[in-house]
């Protein structure tokens, strides 16, 4: 279901666990290629994690050693492991050697911190960065093989959103999320791990407002999700809205309909301000509330500490460093909230992005494809029928065939199915009955890339691609050398044209060939097929009107490209019509006439008509407009 | 500038929503304040022997300064934000009522995706945004005004060693963003490339697969795609510095209090309660002073999205109504162009040049010609869509520029050449032009329109939804309906732009005999490329290239054998052979 524009909304209502898990396990399998430095990063945010509460820790070793020293508690743990390596480098001696080593062992955390902090956080995203590179080129590389209808029913901008916004929407949780992640818990265990070796009975305590903290949040998500997704139902109505009218703008002029419909905008605009109203009355509520929580946590430590420090059970040191500790507390458990909604978004990318690489290529090669390394160019169609969608025949029962170095030229209205002939030639559509034989062998037969190698194609709408001519001419094809296009573009007498500009052959096309005429273009197409050297020629001719000199320059070009090769031609021009081999007269769908031009003129029949509507007669206008 | 000062309008309006908000936001700072002072009570409390009923009530203390300092904060962020919110939807509404005023030359240069992004993401960029920075940073000063005297109290000179890394940050930050920003251009810059080689190569699909480049466009896009990537993975490297150093920064702050501060404990200067009360002040302060420099660094992003919202705001639209309007009460329908010539913007080629003819009420023109032969503009410019470059339109006897708007727009039924209907109803849509009309005059326009017959075929009958989450209608369903919709106000002229293209010539022929009667009194102006649509019009004019080269009726222009017989002759040999 590719082409469903907005169903976000309703995505996110299917997103249940078991799925989203799914599309994780998925996600996860691009970061594999790279999970040493998933597993380095991991372990440098491991380490990272105590660091970042050596403050607490540290202040409680200043206390209990140098400011405010118990005599009745001699230190232990790892508050007298600090004492013996202070006595060891000498400065245990008195209190501001002792704050000169505190002071010191601090600074080091920090630079140890950041230093690490650095290192994972870049190992992480550069892995992250890398497997989006590889997602992305996967994306493009399954575009080059998707079926060509899939381009038919989804318009371009649409495609280009998968290869832009959802692969970007994946950014952040392969870069820093999921290290953030695991990183976040990790500095709550190691938190509660150290509140457990200090004191348990605080600990617990402090345990206590973890849980209510993370119970918050659990509960926070459940209230918040149904206003949130009304807000953004309610920003997409209204984008909705604005883009409809920008688009009838016209209409709404025409029909002074501007009162009105400013009305029904502020109605909307306002719904959509009240629905991020309440929105806001729920999301301004987590961070007073969680810091509300860890405030009463420390309030809490601060009566039940105190009173075993005026009992004596802990010291003074170890009640600050549980006030520390718990409010460090606060940090992750924000900074996981924070990330909720960016997973949720990636998963609804993802879902997307899957859903591409899901749709099948274009065509399965066949099991054992028939050897054919270069084509001779016999084309045989053999009562083909064919559709676009269900029963509605484009072509009926067609059979024809072209010998080797033949000419043939199809002759119809628009809409007979002559361009249909040429796409199911190269097999971009899989034809419901009938057979298409190349030198005998069916085409099903023949492996795509390979059947298609064989053929050179001039559409009348040339694509060009940014670059210089050259690179237009011969494409990605390295194999053909410089000289080669030169000589390509010397036969469709293009080189004069080339060699008058700046930069030669090396001159670049600007977007979409803006700078060429469309006879040039063309002539750059003629170019491309001599190039290229391939044994059968497909051409359809432009109708629009060019200027004599260039007509008689494409006439040239046309008779050039054709000789020594089958030749198709969809014909728009007497010249060419007159100097093929057999005409081929198709109408809704049928081969209706068929023999040369005299024949076919001599029979007036429907070519004898058709000949006189495309070909005939316009020598009135001129006159007229004098 | 200008564009400041006009957000700052918007801002007035809220003020005194803003100003209560700031008012909580410093007494949120405030009761914030008092907690570390009641740990320092606590503290030295503890350190020199405390009643446990003083105990308790410290902590109840700190349990109201919290539950205070919560509910300040959840009132400053209603406020603020709301506040912010309103603005938004203000600046929204004045940004669509100003696109209604502009001509639809304005929305043929800008692409409406362009637009849309100005109307979404610059705007929310524009309010939320710069607004945020600005509270933000204000938030940050507050609670420096409010805690670095609390802070000197205790020592100033502490104090100033804490300070001196903190503000070292804030400098490095704002130096470092601006030099970021670069790479986030270049970065850009080479996303674009990466995405204009998609877009190529995605539209010339056929010709890749034709000439079998797959492989080496895959290629060639990973090529750019690597740039993209290792411009990215430099960034990273860089960009990543910021924050660690930041820590780092942070840490040094605390490493002087320890170290310093430790000295003033132990040789009695300052309490163990004091030195704790002053670590945690500055765990207040240390974050947002980092934050306070990467803000103020990207406001000049802000700066670029204002403008581009104000740059649209700031347009004065082209046509307006007239400074003097006429006062005339209605229309007869007599149309008028005398010498009118139009050539659009950016170009030297006129799309309609020195045209002139006249038509009398009632009457019905037929314009013919090729696509691009001019015949859409010159119905544009009757409604005044599109101003004439020289010339004068003139409907009874009066230039249309001095007829006021309203009353010109409503004389005249138009059906565009592209059909435009919205997601509504059917009876909504044709009712569009008078939603006060009766469901028997949408039936009446509809059948004349020769859509009766269809629309009692859908189940909801007038009630059905049109759109993407309605009914698809064929491309003859939408154009019906919208002759439908240009005929219910009985306007005395009527405009149809090629208006039954899609319509296959047996329903055409029976639709203009129904609209043949009804235009009787009304003066029509039909263009097509069909000439059966206009066989028997009063008067035909023949365009080509902008210019009127032949005009007269269907057997006067048969019989002069130019163009018109040409395409005439032409027409039927096609109608003839698609019907073999």
């Amino acid at each position: 279901m590719i082409d469903e524009d907005n169903n976000e909304e309703g995505l996110e209502e299917g997103l249940d666990k078991v799925y989203d898990r799914r599309l994780i396990a998925r996600l996860l399998k691009y970061l594999f290629p790279y999970k040493w430095s998933v597993i380095a990063a991991l372990v440098l945010s491991i380490i990272d994690a105590p660091l970042a509460i050596a403050g607490p820790l540290l202040t409680k070793a200043a206390i209990d050693l140098f400011l405010l020293p118990d005599p009745s508690r001699p230190p232990a743990g790892y508050v007298l492991w600090l004492k013996q390596s202070a006595d060891l480098v000498g400065l245990g001696g008195s209190k501001s050697q002792g704050f000169i080593f505190i002071a010191a062992l601090f600074l080091l955390c920090n630079v140890v911190q950041s230093a690490t902090q650095y290192l994972h956080v870049v190992i992480a995203e550069s892995a992250g960065q890398k497997a989006i590179y590889n997602l992305r080129q996967e994306i493009f590389s399954h575009l080059q093989k998707v079926p060509i209808q899939f381009y038919d029913r989804t318009p371009v901008g649409r495609i280009m959103t998968y290869i832009t916004n959802d692969v970007d929407g994946l950014a952040e949780i392969f870069s820093s999320g999921l290290i953030a992640f695991l990183s976040n818990i990790a500095v709550a265990l190691y938190i509660v791990g150290c509140m457990l070796r200090i004191d348990w009975s605080l600990a617990l305590m402090s345990c206590a407002t973890l849980l209510a903290m993370t119970g918050f949040a659990a509960w926070f998500r459940t209230i918040a999700r149904p206003v949130s997704r009304s807000f953004r139902e309610h920003v997409s109505a209204m984008n909705g809205f604005l883009k409809e009218h920008l688009t009838g703008m016209q209409v709404i002029q025409s029909f002074n309909r501007e009162a009105e419909e400013l009305r029904r905008f502020k109605h909307v605009n306002d719904a959509r301000l009240r629905a991020g109203m309440a929105a806001l009355l729920r999301s301004a509520l987590f961070h007073p509330t969680i810091a509300a929580i860890a405030s009463i946590g420390i309030a809490l430590v601060l009566c039940f500490g105190g009173s075993q420090v005026m009992r004596g059970i802990i010291s003074l040191g170890t009640l600050v460093a549980f006030i520390q500790l718990a409010q460090s507390f606060y940090d992750p458990i924000a900074d996981l909230h924070s990330r909720y909604p960016v997973l949720q978004s990636a998963l609804i990318s993802s879902e997307r992005i899957f859903s591409l690489l899901d749709q099948p290529v274009a065509i399965t090669p066949t099991e054992n494809p028939a050897p054919l390394a270069t084509a001779h160019g016999r084309i045989e169609f053999r009562n083909v029928w064919f559709a676009y969608h269900a029963d509605d025949w484009i072509l009926k029962d067609v059979s024809f065939t072209v010998e080797l170095g033949q000419k043939v030229a199809f002759v119809g209205l628009t809409g007979a199915g002559k361009t249909t002939i040429t796409n199911l030639l190269l097999r971009f559509y899989e034809i419901q009955r009938g057979r298409i034989l190349l030198d005998g062998v069916d085409i099903r037969q023949i492996d795509p890339v390979q059947l298609r190698s064989n053929f050179a194609l001039v559409l009348q709408d040339i694509v060009l691609f940014s670059g210089d001519i050259t690179s237009n001419v011969r494409l990605g094809d390295q194999s053909i050398s410089e000289e080669r296009v030169r000589t390509a573009a010397r036969a469709v007498h293009l080189d004069e044209f080339i060699t008058s500009l700046d930069r030669g052959y090396h001159s670049e096309v600007l977007e979409r060939g803006a700078g060429l005429s469309v006879g040039q273009k063309q002539l750059v197409g003629f170019a491309r097929a001599l190039a290229f050297d391939r044994p059968i020629l497909v051409l359809d001719e432009a109708t629009s009107s060019i200027d004599s000199r260039t007509e008689s320059q494409i006439r040239n070009a046309i008779q050039k490209t054709m000789v020594g090769r089958t030749a198709l031609v969809i014909a728009h021009r007497l010249s060419t019509i007159q100097s093929v081999d057999k005409i081929l007269v198709i109408h809704k769908g049928e081969i209706r006439e068929c023999g040369n031009h005299q024949s076919l003129i001599a029979q007036q029949g429907l070519y004898w008509r058709l000949y006189r509507l495309q070909f005939g007669g316009k020598p009135v206008r001129d006159a007229e407009i004098a | 500038m200008v564009s400041i000062r006009r957000l700052l309008t918007y801002v007035a309006r809220y003020k005194a929503m803003l100003a209560w908000g700031i008012l909580c936001l410093i007494a949120a700072n405030l009761s914030k304040a008092v907690v570390p002072w009641i740990l320092e009570q606590t503290v030295d409390g503890l350190a020199h022997g405390i009643a446990y009923p003083l105990l308790l009530r410290l902590s109840v203390m700190i349990i109201a300064a919290a539950l205070l300092q919560a509910g300040f904060v959840f009132a400053e962020e209603r406020l603020l934000t709301g506040a912010e919110m309103a603005i938004e939807r203000d600046m929204k509404n004045d940004f669509y009522a100003h696109l209604q005023k502009l001509p639809l030359g304005f929305f043929r240069e800008n692409r409406t995706g362009e637009l849309m992004a100005r109307a979404s993401n610059d705007m929310s960029i524009a309010v939320s945004t710069s607004l945020g920075i600005c509270l933000n940073s204000l938030n940050t000063v507050v609670a420096l005004i409010v805690i670095l005297p609390l802070m000197v109290r205790l020592s100033w000179r502490l104090t100033a060693l804490a300070f001196a890394p903190l503000l070292l940050a804030t400098i490095a930050t704002m130096v470092f963003q601006e030099r970021m920003r670069s790479w986030f251009e270049k970065i850009q810059e080479s996303f674009a490339e990466i995405c204009a080689r998609a877009q190529e190569v995605l539209e010339g699909v056929r010709t890749v697969r034709t000439y079998t480049q797959e492989r080496a466009e895959i290629e060639a896009f990973g090529q750019i795609h690597r740039q993209y990537l290792s411009h990215n993975l430099r960034r990273n490297r860089l960009a990543n510095m910021i924050y660690p150093a930041m820590q780092l920064f942070v840490g040094l702050s605390f490493v002087a209090v320890l170290w310093y501060g430790g000295n003033l404990t132990a040789s009695r200067n300052l309490s163990l309660g004091q030195f704790l009360e002053f670590m945690v002040y500055l765990g207040y302060v240390a974050w947002p002073m980092h934050e306070l420099g990467s803000e103020l660094a990207s406001f000049q992003q802000v700066a670029v999205s204002i403008d581009r919202v104000d740059s649209i705001l700031s347009l004065q639209p082209a046509i307006r109504d007239p400074v003097t309007p006429l006062a005339i009460q209605a229309i007869q329908g007599s149309i008028e162009f005398r010498n009118v010539t139009y050539t659009p913007k950016g170009t030297n080629r006129p799309t309609l040049a020195a045209v002139s003819f006249h038509v009398n009420p009632g009457q019905t023109v037929g314009l013919v010609g090729e696509v691009g032969s001019g015949k859409s503009t010159l119905m544009d410019l009757i409604p005044r869509f599109l101003e004439p470059c020289s010339g004068a339109v003139l409907i009874d006897g009066y230039p249309v520029r001095e007829i006021p708007l309203q009353l010109l727009r409503s004389a005249i039924g138009y059906v565009p050449q592209e059909t435009f209907l919205f997601s509504d109803t059917i009876a909504a849509n044709i009712a569009f032009g008078n939603p006060e009309a009766a469901q028997a005059e949408i039936e009446q326009a509809a059948i004349t329109a020769g859509m009766g017959p269809d629309i009692a075929a859908f189940p909801n009958g007038y009630q059905t939804m049109i759109g993407e989450r309605g009914a698809t209608l064929s491309g003859g369903q939408k154009q019906r309906i919208s002759i439908a919709r240009a005929i219910l106000p009985r306007s005395p002229i009527l405009l149809l732009d090629d208006a039954l293209s899609s319509v296959d010539s047996y329903t055409e022929e029976k639709i203009l005999a129904r609209l043949r009667h009804l235009r009787q009194g009304k003066t029509c102006l039909i263009s097509s490329q069909r000439i059966s649509t206009l066989r028997d019009a009063d008067l035909i004019l023949v365009l080509h290239d902008g210019r009127i080269i032949a005009r007269g009726t269907h057997h006067e222009l048969l019989a002069r054998r130019g163009m018109y017989a040409e395409m005439y002759e032409t027409q039927l040999l096609e109608e003839n052979l698609a019907a073999s």
